[in-house]
């Protein structure tokens, strides 16, 4: 344990420490906390038959639940179509109006931050891994499973281990085509895909405060690839301001106190960091970007899109690049936005149009090729740059298939190449 | 549950994510028996034709990482696995098979003991699995009485069902004594 005598608390044991409604908790203790919000996509059609045998007969709030359609937008298979008319009948029945069905659609995480539905100081849990993203917001955000979000859907409540932290403290100023994106693939190169497993991760330092909301939210989304229970940052002005207009309900702000145990801490200085890449097979496999653009490797598709860089800034970003430029021959670029508000902020600036005429396929907002499962599959064979979060074996389709990890900017720089590039020989 | 569980093994390396339990072409099924045939489809073809109830698999180090889906030990359940046994667990998978009633033990050191086709022999009690085949063994400390109750339950919808049962009865015998 580093900290001065560790009597100090961490973020994480102080939000769970209020879930639970004790004076404080210590790592290893077993709470049972109150959930400030719980979110369902898809997978949550699996949540309501448990629900049903555990003999529930009401959510415990309905204002506290949110259903987002994510992963099939619309539904692309009969199988997705029953999933989606699952939901639509429980949330007729339960109440639940904060359903965001297709049309008002967007990724969960996504849905959550724009819609300030998590704020300082909640405990929220959701049926997905990257639920984790939410963090960002000062609060302890974790996935769960269909069959124990039942649960909470009944009682309102969950079991949890307190988990040890990390400190992850960065300081140092990005340079040059070097993003949020790139810090958190050079974090997990480090951590490893084990390295923070049911472990809180708290990231801090001057970097991290001077970081935008849309860049935390990067950066807490990733956490997960580490094994980590949650990732978060410390709310301040940043957050206030962001959620200010927004926030659904009322605010707790808590940050660490300053003799507070971690397990860990890891000091990290981004000056003279280069942009960075995960390689196949694994999120932790990260070399910098410069390396493998020598290797000249041919891409097949290009992905701009997912919860984890598919913000208007990420697209913005993207286009500014793309204008005046074309999809190489041969290369299938797909760019998704993170929303439907999103979307539409697209179509208002224009993107829309710069990623379309570029020869790009501008799909509307969902988990679109990330997973593997909707659309964007890869052949045996093929390779793709991707702002998205995994690259195990199969995660877009055939187990064979490369895919490379990267910033928003970097995949951009990609899809014009053809092969792997760096986003600063676009200046 | 039983205190002592006997099979057959299959091992698995390390870092066996979901999409390589159960694929994401697979997230729209929901029927346990159609999810069997395609369990471990990436990272152990053979298991879904050549396995049989009361199987125990044992993996490296971060079993079940990646996604939320409950597919994975759903999948695995359904092909009537008796226990998975891992040097180490990603945390929502170890959650997933708890509540499903699948019995998933983390025993540092597990993998390295055991060849597929060799015979595993798990004591909850004395907190010990042990290779038949060979007669190496290697202990683990005993599951957290939390987790016990919740498997002895056979799950979480059961833990849930007496709870919310018992609430009932409580508010009704408050309201008779009124």
């Amino acid at each position: 344990m580093t900290g001065a005598n560790g009597h100090g608390q961490s973020l994480a044991e102080k939000i769970l420490a209020r879930a639970s409604g004790a004076e404080r908790v210590v790592p290893g203790e077993i709470i049972e906390g109150s959930v400030d919000l719980a979110m369902m996509h898809e997978q949550g059609a699996q949540t309501v038959a448990p629900f049903h045998q555990m003999g529930a007969e009401r959510v415990w709030d309905p204002d506290r639940v949110v259903i987002a359609i994510d992963h099939w937008v619309p539904a692309s298979t009969e199988g997705a179509a029953v999933l989606h008319r699952i939901l639509r009948k429980f949330a007729a029945e339960a109440n639940l109006s904060h359903f965001y069905d297709v049309g008002q659609h967007g990724i969960c995480h996504q849905i959550l931050a724009e819609n300030g539905w998590v704020v300082p100081g909640d405990l929220a849990v959701g049926t997905d891994s990257h639920t984790n993203m939410l963090g960002a917001m000062g609060a302890f955000a974790t996935g769960i499973g269909p069959t124990e979000m039942a649960a909470v859907l009944a009682l309102g409540r969950l079991w949890l281990k307190v988990p040890t932290s990390i400190a992850i403290r960065v300081k140092g100023s990005f340079g040059r085509g070097v993003t949020a994106k790139d810090l958190v693939l050079r974090i997990v190169g480090e951590v490893k895909t084990t390295g923070a497993a049911y472990r809180a991760v708290e990231y801090s330092g001057p970097l991290i405060e001077r970081l935008s909301m849309p860049e935390r939210f990067t950066l807490c989304n990733m956490t997960t690839e580490m094994g980590a229970k949650a990732g978060m940052v410390a709310p301040d002005q940043t957050t206030f301001d962001y959620l200010r207009p927004i926030a659904k309900h009322a605010m707790h702000p808590l940050r660490s106190d300053g003799d507070a145990a971690y397990e860990r801490t890891i000091d990290l200085n981004v000056d003279g960091m280069e942009p960075m890449v995960a390689c196949p097979y694994s999120p932790d496999n990260v070399r910098p970007l410069p390396e493998v653009v020598r290797e000249h490797v041919r891409i097949d598709q290009a992905f701009l899109g997912s919860c984890t860089n598919a913000r208007i800034e990420d697209l913005r970003e993207g286009a500014a690049l793309m204008k005046g430029q074309k999809v190489a021959k041969g290369v299938r670029f797909i760019v998704s936005p993170a929303s439907t508000k999103i979307y539409e902020q697209c179509l208002e600036e224009g993107i829309i149009e710069t990623f379309t005429r570029a020869g790009a396929v501008f799909t509307n907002s969902s988990c679109s090729a990330c997973f593997g499962g909707n659309m964007g599959i890869l052949a045996p064979e093929e390779a793709c740059a991707s702002s998205s979060n995994r690259n195990f074996p199969g995660r877009m389709g055939a187990k064979e298939a490369r895919i490379y990890l990267m910033s928003p900017a970097a995949v951009v720089a990609s899809a014009i190449r053809g092969e792997i590039a760096d986003p600063r020989e676009f200046a | 549950m039983e205190k002592v569980i006997e099979g057959r093994v299959w091992t698995l390396g390390r870092d066996v994510d979901t999409d390589q339990i159960i694929s994401g072409k697979y997230l729209t099924v929901i029927d346990p028996n159609e999810l069997k045939k395609h369990v471990f489809e990436i990272a152990l073809p053979e298991f879904a034709s050549g396995s049989r109830p009361g199987d125990i698999l044992v993996a490296g180090e971060n079993f079940g990482s990646g996604s939320s889906r409950e597919h994975a030990p759903q999948a695995m359940r359904a092909a009537g696995v008796a226990a998975v046994v891992a040097d180490s667990f990603a945390r929502i998978f170890f959650r997933n098979a708890i509540n499903l009633g699948l019995l998933a033990i983390e025993v540092p050191g597990v993998r390295a003991i055991f060849e597929t086709g060799e015979t595993a022999r798990i004591d909850l009690t004395s907190g010990r699995i042990r290779n038949e085949t060979t007669g190496r063994s290697v202990s683990f400390p005993p599951i957290p009485a939390h987790l016990m109750s919740l498997l002895e339950a056979g799950g979480l919808v059961e833990k849930v069902r007496r709870e919310l049962e018992a609430r009932r009865a409580t508010a009704t015998n408050a309201g008779a004594a009124r």
